[in-house]
């Protein structure tokens, strides 16, 4: 049942959608290069100008309703014509477009405006409005492109103003390594899915989605599975999944929540939005799927078991983040409707993740910037507002109905469930493991911000509610994590159904090996034990030093060693290969003719002179590698006689 | 007695050649006999105008396809393109030159061998104008590059090779600032320049040699003779093997490519801005179309047996000015590095071996050149009393002092770093397009790799501007004069329009990408 993607030209007022992305991107040039002059107001136009997207988002998406194809293309100009290769400039909004620029420019728009107040002792406040806009400019570029080459343009756009919006701070030390991280695992990504896209260049002659999706039946399997697996490193890059997983929570070191929200709130969805789209490519291929469902069930444990042990609010928060990436990539990697799911866990997350993260930040700025939520306790009384939308938050990010993670989570474990083989047990009992253990977490996070014995340190003495400029934000987002999850979840999978290419939410048998009512009432129940556990260990407060621990706790904070695994897999490497260039650049050649007379003894205070200066030994160089051309030839030349 | 048979010549086809080194000689004759206060303006203003002339005949031979003067130039679709690139680019690179308000007397010194800093140094920075022979030695460069690029047999192409590297040599050692740095880089580049050239003067001479007997031919190093003796040559293909190899250790030296990469660095730190701004421009559009033509008119019947080599040269080349850019502290060396590794990336383009590899590789060429005179442009504008400051930890917070250069330096900063809407994206991606239609995935692999390595370096400078305080030793930018503000805008609104509409060019490109043999 091969069904051919077809998209419409875009007419009438969805023929301008470029302004989306315009408009924020104005807005960011604006900023940074007036410089001082805009200080005074230059948050405001960073503000209006994401609103204005929202309301134009919203107008678009409301002219995309009455359509007969809910697919429209805007192409601007032939970005590269070159022979019958052709990169075009275009556009595309359709239900999946519309979806995620609602999510954008809405929670952008929030975070815009809770910034405004955040940041308002911060003399660096109009370059973070700058950065921010261009970060929203390019994250709409993403999810507007009708190719992977325009893709890559936002991806790339994202990857910049994230690595500017972590270095922010750059008086800390850790705000600065923690950018390089996330710059250099991202790079990783970046480059699969830059090969991804020569790939797909190779074989298909084209990067425009509808042709992509019509012409990627006819590829060999192989092809398809070395392409995907190639996107799928893109995405696990942006979307801090395994094994690049260890960015992301570096990166809630950057400056404030709201950059470490920008991040978990959209820069993230970046992956999951790619996955999403390349639906048919990952459709086409099974053992592919089987991949990503993999990746998204080890990356959704991982991120629950790291996250019981951590201590630092915003840290639980980020491997929160990556685990329910992990369900979100769960969803999309099963194929056929449950895509769609993934999509409205990753709206519900959406609101419910910033609602806990600009929380967060409004606990700190109570509490004198402390992160460390051993050194809480007590809130509730203190700051009503934020315990109270806090709380919805938590609720439902646990899967408490009927608050929105409930209606977003709960069917993607019993999707889970519904594979037809021994997988349904191990990724089933997976998500629902996973459950369980978000449910822990988050309740000790809860408990020991908001509830038990006041453990403060000494210099605070009454903590205040955040102004109305952060405290009105964060209620309307405690009504999103309240209400959003049951409207997405009736509203959403239809709306996407009608999304070119992507197989929609076909109304199959449920067949799983567990039966619909049981998980649902096994998922409840597990949640609850969860949460309960955590209540009763630490309705009295804990100790406000690090203590002993078993194994696995020890084994968890240390991120259960997936750090080591990247130094070693990706850091060593990239150190030894700098060292050995370094020194075959200055000194090898010399070296090996000099024998090692010279010695190791003065050895390292001229390596770092990087080059010897001597022409001697830059002839020697340029001869060596004469002679190994020269070689090389002759061999080749060899090889072919015989 | 036989009739002495003349060659034909057609002038207008070597009109731009002619041109400018006409004008080189005239510049040595305004040496001799304008008085010293107009010499400055009379010789820009020459010089300028030469390059000019000379750029409106290579766009007047506009489709001309023809092989003249005895076999010796070729003048088609690439020679043109390749000249018009070098013309534009030593445009903006004598404007850069010929800067004069930004320092007194302009960056060259007179007499070079007057101590530095001694009251002989002193009074020569204000009486003397600085070195006028600047304009005749670039305008004689010039002209050798524009032959290098037309050159139809070998030994046209060894000549023009020394003339334009004779003038660079001298260039290299006029800075008037930190004067035995420069004089130190001359001397190693004009050393290792000549050993190089012994290089690939004796692979002509093997190369000579495999095209003897082939039946029906005289022996000869023009390049249809060559290809057709790759095709049926009795000779041992030894020969051809190492007097291949010979020729491309002579080529890849001037185009910076590892292991014969040593040089830059140190003369690139070395050499007076503006001129390392010209030979990171214009020689390496000179390099690779020498490159272009050898491989891809004279040896394209053994492509197999030259690809994996040269592969081998370009990933090594990339991943050497990758990897080594990363521990630069120097601004000028750091530029250097990521020469060399955009020398790796234009082998890839010109491994491709197809048409498209050919106009993706002069894209490039263009592309590059615009963004890299701009670079250097900036790098002449950021000094203190000493001198340009080049230490990269002086440049710590320069995005607070000079908010407007330090934007232009970090949209250049971008370009190089490959991102999208700046040349430096559009093309790597035509040059690393063409590879894989090629069937050159490996080098594709190990560019988009090391790009990514590559992007850190140059991020890494733009957070030092923008994300860090100024510090004590934080050098204000100058104000450019009238000459260097137009050489960096040029530069810097290229790499734009490339990177947002690459189309016109590149359709040109590939409209002249097809060699006559």
């Amino acid at each position: 049942m091969e069904e051919t993607v077809r998209y419409a030209e875009a007419t009438g007022l969805l023929g301008s959608v470029w302004l989306l992305v315009a408009i924020p991107l104005v807005s960011a040039a604006i900023l940074l290069l007036l410089g001082r002059r805009a200080d005074r107001w230059g948050h405001w136009l960073g503000v209006a100008s994401i609103g204005a997207a929202f309301v134009l988002g919203l107008t678009y998406f409301f002219q995309l309703r009455g359509l007969e194809n809910k697919s429209v293309e805007r192409s601007l100009w032939d970005f590269i014509a070159v022979g019958d290769f052709k990169v075009d400039f275009g556009l595309l909004f359709d239900p999946l477009a519309a979806v995620f620029v609602l999510l954008i420019t809405g929670v952008g728009f929030l975070i815009h405006l809770y910034a405004v107040e955040y940041m308002s002792h911060d003399p660096g406040r109009r370059r973070f409005f700058a950065y921010f806009n261009l970060f929203v400019a390019a994250m709409l570029l993403l999810v507007l492109g009708n190719n992977y080459v325009m893709l890559y343009f936002g991806w790339e756009g994202v990857g910049l103003a994230s690595y500017l919006l972590i270095s922010f701070w750059y008086e800390r030390p850790t705000a600065a390594t923690a950018g390089k991280k996330a710059f250099l695992m991202n790079r990783v990504g970046d480059a699969g899915l830059a090969i991804g896209i020569f790939i797909m260049f190779a074989t298909l002659g084209t990067t425009q989605y509808d042709e992509v999706f019509n012409g990627v039946g006819g590829l060999a399997g192989g092809t398809v599975l070395v392409l995907g697996l190639l996107l799928l490193l893109g995405a696990t890059g942006k979307s801090g999944q395994f094994p690049l997983q260890a960015w992301l929570p570096d990166a809630m070191e950057g400056p404030t929540p709201v950059s470490a929200l920008i991040h978990a709130a959209t820069m993230v969805t970046a992956g999951v939005y790619l996955i999403a789209r390349s639906n048919p490519i990952f459709s086409a291929n099974e053992t592919l799927q089987l991949v990503v469902v993999s990746v998204g069930a080890l990356t959704l444990l991982l991120g629950c078991i790291i996250g019981a042990a951590k201590d630092d609010i915003k840290r639980v928060l980020a491997w929160s983040t990556v685990s329910q990436i992990g369900y979100m990539f769960l969803g999309v990697g099963l194929g056929g409707g449950a895509y769609a799911l993934a999509i409205v866990h990753l709206l519900a997350h959406g609101f419910f993740k910033a609602n806990m993260f600009l929380g967060a930040g409004s606990v700190m700025h109570g509490m004198k910037d402390q992160v460390d939520i051993r050194r809480f306790g007590g809130l509730s009384k203190y700051m009503k507002i934020t315990w109270i939308t806090f709380a919805t938050g938590w609720l439902a990010i646990i899967g408490i109905p009927p608050l929105s993670g409930y209606f977003s989570k709960e069917p993607i474990i019993a999707k889970a469930f519904e594979r037809d083989d021994w997988t349904a047990w191990l990724f089933g009992g997976a998500a629902m493991l996973g459950a369980g253990l978000t449910a822990f977490y988050m309740t000790r996070l809860f408990v020991l911000t908001f509830h038990g014995p006041k453990r403060w340190t000494d210099d605070i003495e009454h903590p205040h509610e955040s102004p109305k400029l952060m405290t009105i934000p964060l209620i309307l987002l405690a009504v999103g994590s309240v209400a959003a999850g049951w409207l997405l979840s009736t509203s959403v999978p239809d709306w996407l159904t009608a999304t070119a290419g992507l197989g929609g939410a076909e109304e199959g048998e449920a067949h799983g090996v567990l039966s619909h009512t049981v998980i649902t009432i096994l998922s409840i129940l597990v949640t609850l034990i969860g949460a309960g556990l955590a209540w009763f260990l630490f309705r009295n407060g804990t100790a406000t030093e690090p203590q002993p621990a078993g194994v696995l706790v020890t084994a968890a904070r240390k991120n259960l060693y997936t750090d080591s695994f990247n130094e070693a897999v990706f850091e060593k490497p990239g150190i030894f290969l700098t060292r050995a260039l370094v020194y075959l650049d200055s000194r090898g050649v010399d070296g090996l003719v000099n024998g090692l007379a010279a010695g190791v003894g003065g050895g390292s205070g001229r390596l770092r002179r990087l080059q010897t200066g001597f022409v001697r030994s830059y002839a020697m160089s340029i001869l060596t590698g004469a002679l190994l051309v020269v070689a090389a030839f002759l061999a080749v030349q060899a090889g072919w006689l015989a | 007695m036989t009739e002495l048979k003349l060659p034909s010549i057609d002038y207008a086809a070597l009109a731009p050649i002619l041109i400018m080194l006409g004008a080189a000689l005239v510049g040595v004759l305004i040496e001799a006999f304008v008085p010293r206060r107009l010499r400055h303006a009379v010789q820009l203003g020459a010089a300028l105008l030469a390059v000019l002339a000379a750029l409106y005949f290579v766009v007047d031979n506009a489709g001309e396809r023809q092989i003249t003067i005895g076999g010796a130039i070729a003048v088609d679709g690439p020679t043109l393109f390749l000249q018009g690139a070098i013309l534009v680019l030593a445009a903006m690179a004598l404007l850069l030159i010929g800067e004069r308000s930004i320092e007194r007397g302009g960056a060259f010194v007179a007499q070079a061998a007057v101590v530095a800093g001694s009251e002989d140094d002193r009074r020569q920075a204000e009486e003397s104008g600085g070195a006028t022979e600047v304009y005749p030695l670039t305008t004689f460069a010039i002209g050798g590059m524009l032959i290098f690029v037309a050159a139809n047999d070998l030994l046209t192409m060894f000549i023009s090779l020394e003339v334009f590297s004779l003038p660079l040599y001298l260039l290299c050692a006029l800075a008037r600032r930190r004067r035995l740095l420069s004089q130190e880089a001359a001397m190693k580049y004009f050393l290792l320049g000549a050993y190089a050239s012994a290089f690939f003067l004796f692979g002509v001479a093997l190369v000579y040699g495999f095209t003897s007997g082939i039946p029906g031919r005289t022996a000869g190093v023009d390049f249809a003779t060559i290809h057709a003796a790759v095709a049926d040559s009795p000779s041992s293909p030894v020969l051809l093997y190492a007097g291949m190899a010979l020729l491309a250790i002579g080529l890849l030296f001037k185009a910076a490519a590892a292991p014969f990469h040593v040089w830059t660095p140190d003369v690139y730190q070395g050499a007076p801005t503006p001129v390392t701004a010209f030979m990171a421009a214009c020689t390496k559009v000179a390099a690779f179309g020498a490159l272009l033509r050898v491989f891809y008119v004279a040896f394209s019947g053994s492509a197999w047996n030259f690809t994996p080599v040269l592969g081998t040269v370009a990933i090594l080349t990339m991943l050497v000015g990758a990897v080594l850019a990363v521990t630069q502290t120097d601004i000028k060396r750091l530029l250097a590095y990521s020469s060399i590794a955009n020398a790796g990336y234009l082998l890839v383009g010109v491994l491709a071996l197809n048409k498209e590899g050919l106009s993706g590789t002069m894209f490039y060429l263009v592309a590059y050149g615009f963004s890299v005179l701009a670079a250097f442009a900036v790098v002449t504008l950021v000094r203190d009393a000493d001198g340009e400051a080049t230490h990269l930890s002086r440049w710590a917070g320069l995005g607070r002092r000079s908010p407007f250069f330090a934007a232009l330096f970090t949209f250049i900063l971008l370009a190089f770093a490959g991102i999208p809407l700046t040349s430096g994206f559009t093309s790597k991606f035509a040059v690393f397009g063409a590879a894989i239609e090629g069937g050159q995935s490996w080098l594709v692999i190990a560019g988009v790799l090391t790009s990514m390595i590559l992007a850190f370096p140059y991020l890494r400078v733009v957070v030092m501007m923008w994300l860090s305080e100024p510090g004590e030793s934080t050098p204000t930018v100058s104000v450019p004069g009238g000459l260097t503000a137009a050489a960096l805008m040029i530069g810097v609104l290229a790499t734009l329009v490339l990177g947002v509409a690459p189309g016109p060019l590149l359709d040109l490109a590939n409209g002249a990408a097809e060699f006559v043999r």
